[in-house]
């Protein structure tokens, strides 16, 4: 099929009796930045292994830009993995670790060399090439192990929790990193992740995993502004929901509804709500969570349930943000950033 | 404890640290980490440098001595005979080239056999039957080492068990010789060389083998490119063993080995009659062992025994 970088087709794993992927139906098209996010043991890089090679499926099957590859090993497939441990050979430099995958194609050495080199400059990591992998920084493995995973031009790079073992800084940096990398070689990315501002900043499009299980797929603002369940809108984000009694007097519906907080004004209790489709409920806050560029009010609604609003940090200070617990407030939000999510309970 | 209870009135008493004479020596000891280094090492230091490194100087030093040649006593008269006879005598040369040619052998065999069993073991047996197998491999050497080779005498007598199992073939046992000093030999070193390799095997990290086949290696590449050079430092720490342990056997030798003669028989030989020649005798396994280590030093190997 024209445009199908990957697709999955009723893909279930078995473990003994663990399931670990219970039936997937996935298409990640050509040149795509495609995250799976989940929390730990939702599945997500065990469909990432089966893509792989590394594991074969129970049930199901798996094309590669419209090719059955479901029993072929990894060493048949044109995929590339940037492992979570790097996984880099201990005994090679820099340089012959990037060039394995060409050696083995039996690319003449020149050629293999200057790819290699070309590859290292691409990740900033020109002049490393003759050091061992020891003498690396975590930041710098990470960097030759997608070198090494991107030399032979691979049709899908797969990414399994490349950024995991960085530092906050480093992270973010090498977020902005990959994801210029990815537009400048053109290669569609599969990235396994469990953080989802790491998902919702790279991505082209998302699928967030459950135990086995799509919750949903869609672009980073399908996910964030209008979650299909409730677990995707406490995974990603805040978890902001109102429910039952607390619905109905604040929305005036029933069923479970979710807003985002930093949607929400935190009010003084007597301003009026006098804008059109503005939703308001008083409350009081019962905590304040100093955040630096921004706070986070957790306020107790009188009409049951706890909500919380981000507020930028615009005039006040850590002082005046801390007078403000036990205080006596008005949430206001517009009623189309609250979205209805049908009730996993 | 309950939110009722009145605080206890000895509560800042209880901050207190309890110092008795065993706790003061505690903190004393703790701020003098060079006593404290002292008294740990005292002891082991002295009885290698007594026993051990004593009894090597020993050796050393009455390879120069002589024998009055009537009364076998030893004289104390420096002399460098003893030596000049171990290297120069073709008798004492063809012996210390076929010693080290044995621990050569008994070695390259070893390492030609431990390896695929170590590697069965450790990345092809189910993973409940390893500790098993592992286990199996060291049992033999907690049998006694005469109660082995005198098996193996017996394996290999005329009509023995080997004769028997090659009759079919048209072929017949090896008999008491050479051959049978490094099969016998073999067998009973082998375990030294497959645990070091096993333990290597085992803790070769599986993502470096998914690496190698993602990047396009088939089975028999990833062996040669990542399997190979990863695991080849602990053959080498295996091989300390086997060759060390072959060079300096005699036993062996004696039982299995016919008129076959190896440096370990020339030394015991000597004992008696003329000390300083064994102790000339017996420094040249310590030579060969030391130059061999010098060269395992070279590839690394040292660093995985």
């Amino acid at each position: 099929m024209e445009g199908m970088a990957v697709r999955l087709q009723g893909l279930r794993k078995t473990f003994g009796e663990t399931v670990a992927v219970a039936g997937i139906d996935l298409a990640v098209h050509d040149g795509e930045f495609f995250s799976m996010l989940g929390p730990s043991g939702s599945g997500k890089t065990t469909v990432l292994r089966l893509i792989a090679g590394f594991e074969t499926p129970t049930e199901g099957r798996i094309e590669l830009a419209g090719q059955d590859v479901t029993r072929l090993a990894p060493f048949e497939r044109d995929v590339h993995t940037v492992f979570q441990d790097y996984a880099l050979f201990p005994h090679m430099t820099v340089e012959q670790n990037v060039a394995y995958a060409l050696k083995i194609r039996k690319v003449p050495k020149a050629e293999r060399l200057r790819q290699a080199r070309e590859a290292l400059a691409q990740v900033r990591l020109e002049g490393y090439g003759t050091r061992r992998p020891a003498q690396l920084s975590g930041g710098q493995r990470q960097r030759v192990a997608l070198a090494r995973a991107l030399v032979g031009r691979p049709r899908v790079l797969l990414l399994d929790e490349p950024l995991g073992a960085l530092d906050a800084q480093l992270r973010e940096r090498m977020q902005l990193e990959l994801k210029a990398l990815q537009r400048e070689v053109g290669i569609t990315f599969v990235f396994v992740t469990h953080d989802q501002q790491e998902a919702l900043a790279m991505s082209d499009r998302i699928a967030v995993f459950r135990q086995g299980r799509l919750e949903q797929v869609g672009t980073p603002a399908d996910i964030y502004e209008r979650p299909a369940t409730s677990f995707v809108a406490s995974f990603v984000g805040t978890s902001n929901l109102l429910r039952g009694e607390a619905a109905r007097r604040v929305l005036g519906t029933d069923g479970v509804h979710s807003v985002r907080p930093e949607k929400i004004r935190v009010l003084k209790e007597s301003a009026a709500d006098d804008e059109p489709g503005q939703v308001t409920a008083t409350g009081t806050v019962a905590e304040t969570v100093y955040l630096g560029d921004a706070t986070r009010f957790l306020v107790d609604l009188d009409a049951g349930g706890r909500l919380t609003a981000l507020q930028q940090n615009l005039t006040t200070s850590a002082e005046d943000v801390a007078a403000f617990r036990g205080a006596r407030v008005r949430l206001a939000w517009h009623r189309r950033h609250t979205v209805q999510v049908p009730d996993a309970r | 404890m309950t939110a009722t209870a009145p605080a206890p009135p000895a509560a800042p008493a209880a901050r207190e640290r309890p110092r008795g004479t065993l706790g003061r020596l505690a903190g004393a000891l703790h701020r003098r980490p060079r006593l404290r280094l002292a008294l740990l090492l005292t002891a082991p230091l002295l009885w290698l440098a007594v026993l051990y490194l004593g009894s090597l100087a020993v050796l050393f030093v009455s390879a120069f001595w002589t024998t009055n040649s009537f009364t076998s006593q030893v004289v104390k008269v420096w002399s460098t005979d003893n030596l000049r006879a171990v290297l120069t005598t073709p008798v004492y040369r063809e012996v210390i080239v076929r010693s080290v040619g044995v621990a050569l052998a008994v070695t390259v065999l070893c390492a030609v056999i431990g390896f695929p069993l170590a590697f069965f073991t450790a990345r092809v047996a189910p993973r409940r039957w390893r500790p098993l197998l592992v286990v199996a491999v060291l049992t033999p050497l907690w049998a006694s080492y005469l109660v082995k080779v005198y098996a193996w005498r017996l394996i290999l007598s005329e009509g023995g068990l080997a004769d028997w199992m090659l009759r079919p073939f048209g072929l017949d046992g090896p008999g008491y010789g050479l051959p049978a000093a490094v099969l016998t030999l073999t067998y009973l070193w082998l375990p030294y060389m497959i645990l070091p390799v096993h333990t290597a095997l085992a803790q070769l990290p599986a993502g470096l083998l998914e690496a190698s086949a993602d990047l396009g290696a088939r089975p028999a590449r990833t062996f040669r490119s990542v399997v190979l050079p990863l695991v080849l430092p602990s053959v080498g720490a295996g091989s300390v063993f086997t060759f060390s342990l072959s060079l300096g056997d005699y036993i062996t030798v004696q039982i299995v080995g016919g008129k076959t003669q190896l440096i370990g028989n020339l030394v015991y030989s000597n004992i008696e009659l003329n000390l300083p020649m064994a102790a000339a005798l017996g420094l040249v396994p310590v030579v060969v062992i030391v130059l061999y280590l010098l060269a395992l030093r070279r590839t690394g190997a040292l660093s995985s025994l």
